[in-house]
């Protein structure tokens, strides 16, 4: 809505990866309604709060429902849209830390619920909103403006988590390669449980990756990045374990189980069980 | 002069039929058309280990546990030593002889409960034991009870005629037994069945109906006391079909999934304690923010931090009000009566749509867990709430002007983002200042649509006014009759509606030199926030964990008015 809206006083630095994941998730959307007919609103994207999370007020075109909400709590913000409304497309957009640091005690039931929504994760090892503070994600030693001395703690894998915790998508994509990221995420929707697109999207003003990611043959940089082969059977968590430990950065699918039912399958399965009632019926049994 | 009521107290062991015996008392009494309530603290552990229910049975409606012990019912040693120095001086002691034996005390008396019980050849029936000795002691009609007992257990099954004839045996047993003792506390007035129907039920089942009938359609929840039973009462019922109840991994959980509800059009609500509340504290200001509706139920006990989970408090108050930081004042109902459990929930969901914010829902502990007769509320005079739904077409400006304005539902037209940054008309984030004047002046101008014009009040003119909140209504409700028999120049206020308040009723109180507000808790929480407004209130606090007993308030009362008693205070 940035074009349209002059009031609306976030903008991205020139450079952010963030516009590139802007770019993805928007094709996605777009991609999913043309094959399903649904409508623009159908889809509901539930943001963390970070320079990652206003991408919600600078979608382009037609517009979907959003939710800025509180750090840290999009993923159990999302489970309520999509409890109440399972129908509905539910997309969270936060960042590394927003997800994994204050909101990360969420991921994990997520995971058990497998949760059927997609969470978009722009990863730049740093906390940007807030002007370059240490995430989960910076690297062991690295100085910022939180950590002059160096960064103590070791830097996580969150792909690593998210396999352990039992997210039954797990995807890791770039945010330079809006396309093939968009089908990354639309497949992630697709999916029919709780899906994690977890993106490297860096902050070219405090933590800028761009070249270690892409490499440089000038200055005999070589890319963290790499393609996850074709021949990778990600419905294999041991595969899905070697893709992780290989090291850099895979770019692809990493991990898919679509056997385990989604949250509101198993919720529709208990109404065979359960007998529900009006509030007359309950009611009648305390009568005397 | 005949009795209106008397208290028993059921003290001893878990496991041992504690809280079965003084339910069960209660019921049978409302069955036979006495009013009955009780009240427990329960013990901290979780088998066995001391614990202590009490019934009153009234011959009118009443709303507090009673100030004194008429008759306590021992189990075992350690329940009389804990609890006999409770007992009226001319109260009874009826012990379990079956398991201890106890002498130099000439109110009590040994009952063999079981050994009585198995005589009958039902083991099962020692309550019945019990009940007999009861009715005995306040002479109630031996039909009473055995009515009592051929209707329910009249259920159409093989056994049912030796099960009545041993409950019927025993209720004599008790009877002719206890007769032996020459104990008799005096003449129960007779029972008047009320011409309407009613339901026997607890304060946390009665607020879970009223949130149900209130038309709530999404319920989760964290395990806390003394909250619970609604969780679990929503797992049960609350399922089907756009219904959904479930338990999530923490309160930030439950407000943010009933934030993400309340905005996908459900009416939804969670509960919780005191801990909770905390939790849920910056949750609950984007649900302002945003102006999403939602309810949440705070059944207080004793805090700070874990404080007293078991025992009842009306400490919670401020935490309620002005749950989280910036400015922010969200609407509060605390309920005083089982009763108003059920009315309390119904208007909590209603408020919410009304004005599309939070709605704290305040009971506490000792209501939670009352058994009570409550007149059956009409269910076709409770409407459920309706969300006002924008229809128009996209482009919509959700949060425009200084008005309530039509929520869009997400899958059909007028996407907007609820945000809970500052924002402009749809919603996107900006810190203009006049865009905080306009958003804050329209979240605080939205509470005017909740003013109710309903509230409590007897005797005007006097310029003392007694106003209970929550839980204290009930004993305050009996010291002010106490003290309108005797004369003093005091009035009575009394509503749920915490904020906002009554107009009406706040421009009354206004007017008075003194009003005198008895709360559980340290601070006077309820006075300061009416002193805030100009009432010239003083709190009578108390904070023990316990509710109030009527008694105290007449004392209290009357120094803080200068008033001479008459007669002693015998509740
Ligand atoms: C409860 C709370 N604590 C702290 C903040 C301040 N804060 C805003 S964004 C942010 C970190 C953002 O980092 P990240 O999630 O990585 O997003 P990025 O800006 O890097 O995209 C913090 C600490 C806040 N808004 N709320
Ligand atoms: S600070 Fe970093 S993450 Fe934030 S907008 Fe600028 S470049 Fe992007
Ligand atoms: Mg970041």
């Amino acid at each position: 809505m940035s074009k349209k809206n002059p009031e609306y006083d976030f903008k991205w630095c020139p450079g952010c990866g963030d516009f590139g994941v802007r770019r993805a998730l928007e094709f996605a959307m777009i991609d999913r309604l043309e094959e399903t007919g649904l409508p623009m609103e159908n889809n509901v994207v539930v943001a963390g709060i970070g320079c990652s999370g206003n991408l919600v007020h600078l979608l382009e075109g037609d517009q979907p429902y959003g939710m800025h909400g509180i750090h840290g709590r999009s993923l159990p913000i999302a489970l309520g849209v999509k409890m109440a409304r399972p129908e509905l497309n539910v997309v969270v957009v936060a960042g590394d830390g927003d997800f994994l640091s204050i909101g990360g005690e969420h991921i994990g039931p997520q995971a058990a619920r497998n949760l059927n929504i997609t969470a978009v994760i722009m990863d730049n090892g740093v906390y940007g909103l807030t002007k370059g503070q240490s995430s989960p994600t910076t690297k062991l030693g690295v100085i910022t403006s939180s950590t002059p001395y160096g960064k103590i703690e070791s830097q996580i894998n969150p792909l690593e988590l998210y396999l352990t915790l039992g997210v039954s998508y797990i995807a890791s994509g770039f945010s330079g390669q809006p396309r093939p990221l968009s089908r990354l995420i639309k497949q992630g929707m697709e999916h029919p449980g709780f899906s994690i697109v977890h993106v490297q999207s860096p902050c070219t003003t405090y933590n800028d990756t761009f070249e270690e990611l892409k490499g440089n043959p000038r200055k005999g940089i070589e890319p963290t990045l790499w393609e996850v082969p074709d021949d990778h059977d990600p419905s294999s968590k041991a595969a899905a374990y070697d893709v992780i430990q290989r090291g850099g950065l895979p770019v692809g699918v990493v991990y898919n189980d679509e056997s385990r039912p989604a949250l509101e399958q198993r919720v529709e399965q208990m109404w065979d069980t359960a007998r529900a009632r009006s509030a007359e019926e309950l009611m009648a049994s305390f009568e005397f | 002069m005949q009795m209106r009521d008397f208290v028993v107290r059921f003290a001893g062991e878990g496991g041992q039929g504690v809280v079965t015996s003084a339910e069960g008392l209660a019921q049978s009494s409302t069955q036979v058309g006495y009013h009955a309530l009780t009240f427990a603290t329960f013990p901290s552990q979780i088998l066995g280990g001391p614990t202590w229910t009490q019934a009153r049975i009234s011959v009118d409606p009443v709303q507090a546990p009673g100030d004194d012990v008429d008759v306590l019912v021992a189990f075992n040693r350690e329940a009389y030593d804990n609890h006999y120095a409770e007992v009226r001086e001319d109260g009874v002691v009826i012990f379990n002889s079956t398991e201890f034996d106890l002498e130099g005390d000439s109110r009590a008396f040994g009952l063999p409960v079981e050994e009585l019980a198995r005589s009958t050849g039902n083991n099962r029936a020692a309550n019945m034991v019990i009940m007999g000795a009861l009715a005995h002691l306040v002479n109630m009609p031996h039909e009473y009870l055995e009515e009592f007992v051929e209707r329910r257990f009249s259920r159409g099954r093989e056994g049912d005629d030796e099960i009545i004839r041993s409950n019927l045996q025993a209720l004599r047993l008790g009877r002719e037994h206890i007769a032996l003792s020459g104990f008799n506390l005096g003449e129960l007035a007779p029972s008047k069945m009320p011409e309407y129907q009613q339901l026997m039920i607890k304060g946390n089942e009665a607020l879970s109906l009223g949130a149900i009938a209130g038309g709530l359609d999404f319920y989760v929840g964290y395990p806390i006391s003394p909250a619970t039973p609604i969780l679990l009462y929503m797992e049960r019922n609350l399922i089907g079909k756009d219904r959904f109840a479930y338990q999530v991994s923490s309160e930030i959980e439950s407000i943010t999934a009933i934030l993400g509800a309340g905005y996908a059009g459900k009416r939804a609500m969670t509960a919780t304690a005191g801990p909770g509340v905390s939790l849920m504290s910056e949750g609950l200001g984007l649900s302002w923010v945003a102006e999403i509706p939602l309810v949440v139920v705070d059944v207080q006990r004793g805090g700070p931090a874990t404080g007293l989970p078991t025992k009842t408090e009306q400490s919670d108050l401020m935490s309620c009000m002005f749950p989280a930081h910036g400015d922010v004042r969200v609407p509060v109902i605390a309920v005083g009566t089982v009763e108003e459990c059920f009315y309390g929930a119904v208007k909590a969901i209603e408020w919410a749509e009304k004005y599309q914010g939070p709605v704290i829902l305040m009971s506490e502990m000792a209501l939670a867990e009352r058994a009570q007769n409550i007149p059956k509320p009409d269910l076709s005079k409770v409407k459920p709430a309706q969300r006002w739904v924008y229809e128009g077409n996209n482009g919509y400006q959700r949060y425009a002007g200084y008005e309530l304005s039509p929520m869009p539902l997400p899958g059909g037209p007028g996407a907007y983002v609820a945000n809970g940054s500052e924002h402009d008309d749809i919603g996107d984030t900006t810190h203009l200042p006049e865009r905080h004047i306009q958003m804050t002046q329209r979240r605080f101008g939205k509470i005017k649509l909740l003013e109710e014009e309903y509230y409590e009040r007897e005797g005007a003119e006097h310029s003392v006014a007694i106003l209970p909140w929550g839980g204290s209504k009930g004993p305050a409700q009996e010291a002010y009759d106490i003290l309108k028999r005797q004369g003093a120049p005091v009035s009575w206020y009394y509503t749920m509606y915490l904020n906002p308040l009554p107009p009406k009723l706040l421009e009354e109180l206004k007017q008075k030199d003194l009003v005198i507000v008895p709360e559980l808790n340290y601070q006077g929480q309820f006075s300061s926030i009416l002193r805030a407004a100009g009432v010239k209130a003083e709190s009578i606090t108390q904070y023990t964990g316990l509710p109030f007993k009527a008694r105290t308030l007449v004392e209290r009362i009357s120094e803080m008015t200068n008033f001479r008693l008459t007669e002693a205070v015998g509740v």
